[in-house]
């Protein structure tokens, strides 16, 4: 059983595709060589900044040689025939087998597919997958038409058993296989050979290589932690930013250096942004104080004077970066302490979308809208104009330019240097919230007002241009925006009717249309909380759907009351009404909506539900009237035992044309009381 | 390459003392690895990559290496000589091969221990940086080299340029110069870096040289500059380079096939400099600036296309 390793040896791969390459190295070789017959035991990738490697091990020696079975002519056949099938098969006549078939005898051919040795197959697989390679982004270099991430300069392919390793014989464009690599770039930079994984791995450790990247993670991680423990500070946690660290080291060396005080006065998420971005440091912050202190940074190196020189340059990039963004900071500041406007008015020159005008006009339209949703969301309407006046200032300023990911929130630490009030403040910030699906909505008025205001202008305004998301293309996130007012609505439980928002917003967009993609994101946003789609539909189809809260009430309390045993029965009984109803309608050409009238009842049946929707329909309209469609659908239930009693004894289609009209009457009445809770032909069951 | 970094070494026993001395320790460096030593183009120009011995060099069959200072004009980035590093007049080392040389990283780390970067104390590393210019509809794949933290150099294989596919592929160092050479010689303001050896006769520092011009480019980059003559000049550059361009290709003076790629390229610099000048003068808004770039962008293509039609584009008749 021997043991495969793949070693793909190139200039730096860029961190953030490693991991998926590693994996893509595994799949590809693994697939292709299953399905040439070679199985194996294990299988394991692994990625540094400069090689893919790959170890199999208890891979089959051979693929197993394998007969192919092929149905031949009848015998007796022309000779024609049998001959361009023994051609086909590459047999001779006295190797085919006669069978005896419900269709008479007939020829059969076994073939048989001799296994092939495993570097055969694997030098095939190898060298399919290195040329269609997944990156997501590859290039060529020098004279050569090969494509890799950057060029690749060796591979390192070696099967080995309890004989010995040898070389798998391969050549991609002129780099051919060995089994040889190299340790570290500069601190092992010789020729290492080696003869198995497990050599492999240890050899490029005292190479100064971690081949696997769990293992640079985590010592990184714990020594970053300790170090920062011991000087009484903890680093602030930031998986992605860990991850792509140790996909830029073979050989980490964890550093901390220290923060001039010069800067401790900045905003800890500008120093965090501004170290992260640029030198890819962690933070470190003082838990007692909060504050961010000092930094550790990742070196790819051990040095003479233990990283002292390195650290030293990196503190003094820090110090020119930290330099410019406290420049940014003092002159906001000023800015903003002497008057806001300014960066408002700079909005001005700045297009928002080029058939939707500068974000300066699009500030007046927030701002307006703002102001009229206030009520509705209990803000005071020039507080809530005010706020959308100021909550996109801060993209003008200095810092947001250098950073545009801290947007929002320099609006907020502006505002409050400018001395609005603390919803405005915080509106600045949270305005743009939610995101996502996950991401905390807003709930002070304030800002609840002015995130509705600024989703719903884009909304209105692409709609207005006919910009609206196809398929999977949604450029200007529109889905994410009418989610976002969607779940504005609903937890903050808003009275809202969106149809006059949205055609008031922008008299150009078709009101309907928008509305009908705020329902079918509605749709997706109540599945996932495991409403049935058919019982949004039914809610969808009623008067008033524009009030995405009321909708979603009378949806739960449809789901609620459709898992009941009343709730399915009262649903035959209906269908029941609707289809004979329906149908008889369709074939007198009339709309039974007259009013059924008792006097023309000839059975109790009839007379029974004659009274139970004279007594049930008011209480459904009252509830109804106050929102509670709970209620309103368990009173409803008090009609499926009338309504069931009536199918049992009464026959609707009465020979007197008086009577039959009459039932068809009150199966209408049914019909009406019922659709008046929620839509139940939509209702599947 | 045993000998090559015996040699290294023993240039950098000594540190560079000016910042004149690690330019110089360069052109030696590349020289001495068979790059044709160029002079700076004789135009304004935003980067090194501008100068014809890349665009225009990396296009075609034909091999070629070329190395070669070039002053670049930034006018967005004037600071009056107050900022300790950004400068709207500053030096680029520019590098190009074609085909990269497969041990181009080797080489580009050999040039760093030639200029006084002691490999054995600092922590180089490749970091991914694509690259790409709109503006010449070119772009390519590679990384910045940062050592200790500060990016030093970029390093791109071009991929395509013009619209044109690079093949072979052309390898491209760019040094930021004042940045690196602020590093080696331990100078926290450009101005204050030795520009020749500070035991000269006449020391001159940085800001000797080029305080005062920064001063006034500044000033006429921000406030003075004629925006009407300017966008004049954009207009007529780029006239003039389709005129050039629409020439028949053969010479009805003297007969020659003379495709004029050189002279047509040369307008679209001018255009693309003076795109910047008013962008810096700030009379582009957002909208009509990728406008700006994409006609600069059309007529770097033109060009492109040219060069590929001539003899040094590899064009054989």
């Amino acid at each position: 059983m021997p043991d495969l390793l793949i070693e793909l040896f190139s200039e730096e791969i860029p961190a953030r595709m490693q991991g998926k390459a590693a994996d893509d190295l595994k799949k590809m070789m693994t697939d292709g060589m299953v399905e040439a017959g070679l199985t194996y035991a294990s299988a394991a990738a692994f990625s540094t900044p400069r090689r893919l490697c790959l170890t199999v091990e208890g891979l089959l020696a051979d693929s197993p040689t394998v007969f192919e079975e092929r149905k031949g002519p009848k015998v007796g056949a022309p000779d024609k025939a049998i001959e361009g099938f023994l051609r086909g098969a590459g047999l001779t006549r006295d190797q085919l087998e006669e069978r005896d078939t419900p269709k008479g005898a007939i020829y059969f051919a076994s073939i048989e597919k001799p296994g092939r040795p495993a570097a055969a197959i694997i030098a095939d697989v190898l060298e399919k997958t290195i040329r269609t390679f997944p990156w997501p982004k590859s290039m060529r270099w020098g004279a050569g038409s090969l494509r890799w991430v950057r060029p690749l300069h060796s591979i390192l392919c070696v099967l080995n058993d309890e004989a010995g390793s040898e070389v798998v014989p391969l050549d991609v464009d002129g780099i051919t296989s060995g089994k040889t690599t190299h340790g570290h770039r500069f601190m092992a930079p010789k020729q290492i050979t080696v003869n198995s994984f497990e050599d492999y791995e240890a050899q490029l450790k005292r190479a100064f290589v971690v081949l696997s990247a769990g293992e640079r993670v985590d010592a990184i991680w714990e020594d970053a932690k300790n170090q920062a423990f011991a000087n009484g500070l903890e680093v602030v946690e930031d998986a992605g930013l860990l991850r792509e660290v140790a996909g830029l080291v073979e050989w980490p060396v964890v550093l901390m250096g220290e923060i001039a005080p010069d800067f401790l006065g900045l905003p800890p998420e500008v120093l965090q942004t501004s170290m992260k971005e640029h030198q890819k440091f962690f933070s470190v912050k003082n838990p007692k104080s909060g504050l961010i202190e000092r930094f550790i940074t990742v070196a790819n190196r051990e040095t003479a004077d233990n990283g002292a020189t390195i650290l030293a340059g990196n503190q003094k990039v820090l110090f020119a970066r930290l330099s410019d963004a406290k420049f940014f900071w003092e002159n906001d500041l000023r800015t903003a302490k002497s008057d806001m406007t300014a960066w408002t008015s700079a909005l001005s020159n700045v297009t928002f979308h080029n058939k939707l005008g500068t974000q300066a006009e699009r500030i007046d339209r927030i701002a307006a809208l703002a102001r009229e949703l206030a009520p509705v969301v209990g803000a005071e309407p020039d507080e809530a104009e005010r706020a959308a006046r100021l909550a996109k200032a801060d993209l003008s300023s200095e810092m947001v330019y250098e950073f545009p990911e801290l947007q929002g929130l320099m609006g907020r630490y502006y505002a409050e240097t400018a001395g609005e009030t603390v919803a405005v403040a915080a509106a600045a910030e949270e305005h743009y919230a939610p995101l996502g699906p996950s991401d905390a909505v807003p709930t002070a008025p304030v800002s609840v007002a002015v995130s509705l205001a600024d989703k719903i202008d884009t909304l209105t305004g692409f709609w207005a241009i006919d910009e609206k998301p196809t398929g999977s293309k949604d450029p200007f996130a529109l889905r994410r925006a009418a989610l976002g007012v969607i779940r504005l609505v609903l937890e903050n439980d808003l009275n809202l009717r969106l149809s006059s928002v949205l055609s008031r917003a922008d008299e150009r967009a078709n009101a309907v249309d928008l509305l009908s993609f705020f329902h079918d994101r509605l749709k997706v946003y109540l599945r996932d909380q495991g409403v049935r789609h058919d019982v949004i539909d039914a809610c969808i189809a009623m008067d008033g759907n524009d009030d995405l809260a009321m909708l979603v009430k009378r949806a739960i309390a449809l789901e609620a009351f459709m898992k009941t045993e009343d709730g399915t029965n009262l649903l035959q009984g209906f269908k029941r009404a609707n289809n004979i109803l329906s149908k008889e309608e369709e074939k007198d050409g009339v709309e039974y909506s007259y009013g059924a009238d008792v006097k023309f009842a000839e059975t109790d049946e009839e007379r029974a539900l004659f009274a139970s929707l004279a007594s049930e329909g008011p209480s459904i309209e009252a509830a109804l009237e106050s929102e509670d469609f709970a209620a309103a659908m368990t009173v409803m239930a008090a009609l499926r035992a009338p309504i069931d009693a009536f199918f049992d004894a009464v026959q609707v289609n009465s020979d007197n044309t008086t009577v039959r009209r009459n039932r068809l009457n009150l199966l209408s009445d049914i019909r009406k009381l019922v659709r008046s809770v929620a839509d139940l032909t939509r209702v599947e069951g | 390459m045993r000998v090559r970094q015996l040699a290294a070494s023993a240039m950098s026993l000594e540190k560079p003392k000016s910042f004149q001395e690690i330019i110089l320790r360069l052109q030696a460096y590349w020289a001495k690895h068979g790059c044709a030593i160029m002079q700076p183009y004789d135009m304004e120009v935003g980067a090194g990559t501008f100068h014809p011995a890349t665009t225009l060099r990396s296009l075609g069959s034909k091999p070629w290496a070329a190395a070669y200072v070039q002053p670049s004009r930034r006018p967005t980035d004037g600071r009056y000589g107050e900022n300790p590093n950004r400068l709207q007049h500053y030096y680029q080392y520019q590098v190009v091969i074609k085909p990269s040389p497969p041990d181009l990283q080797a080489l580009y780390l050999g040039s760093l221990e030639a200029i006084g970067v002691d490999m054995g104390m600092h922590d180089i590393r490749f970091v991914e940086d694509d690259w790409e210019s709109p503006t010449l509809g070119a772009w390519g794949l590679g990384w910045e080299v940062w050592c200790d933290g500060m990016e030093v150099s970029q390093f791109t294989y071009f991929q395509q340029v013009g619209g044109h596919d690079c093949a072979p592929v052309a390898g491209e160092l760019t040094y930021g110069l004042e940045r690196l050479a602020m590093y080696i010689l331990n100078s926290d303001h450009v101005m204050d870096m030795p520009y020749n050896d500070p035991q000269s006769p006449i020391a001159l520092s940085y800001g000797d040289v080029f305080k005062q011009t920064e001063e006034e480019y500044a000033r006429w980059n921000f406030d003075v500059a004629n925006t009407d003559v300017l966008l004049r000049h954009f207009e007529e550059a780029e006239a003039e380079c389709a005129s050039i361009l629409s020439q028949e290709h053969d010479d009805p003076k003297i007969g020659k096939r003379i495709i004029m790629a050189h002279p047509a390229y040369d307008q679209c610099i001018k255009a693309s400099h003076i795109f910047n000048l008013l962008d810096a003068r700030g009379v582009i808004s957002v909208t009509e600036r990728q406008a700006y770039i994409g006609r600069v962008r059309t007529l770097a293509k033109a060009c492109a296309d040219a060069f590929v039609q001539t003899d040094a584009g590899g064009f054989v008749q």
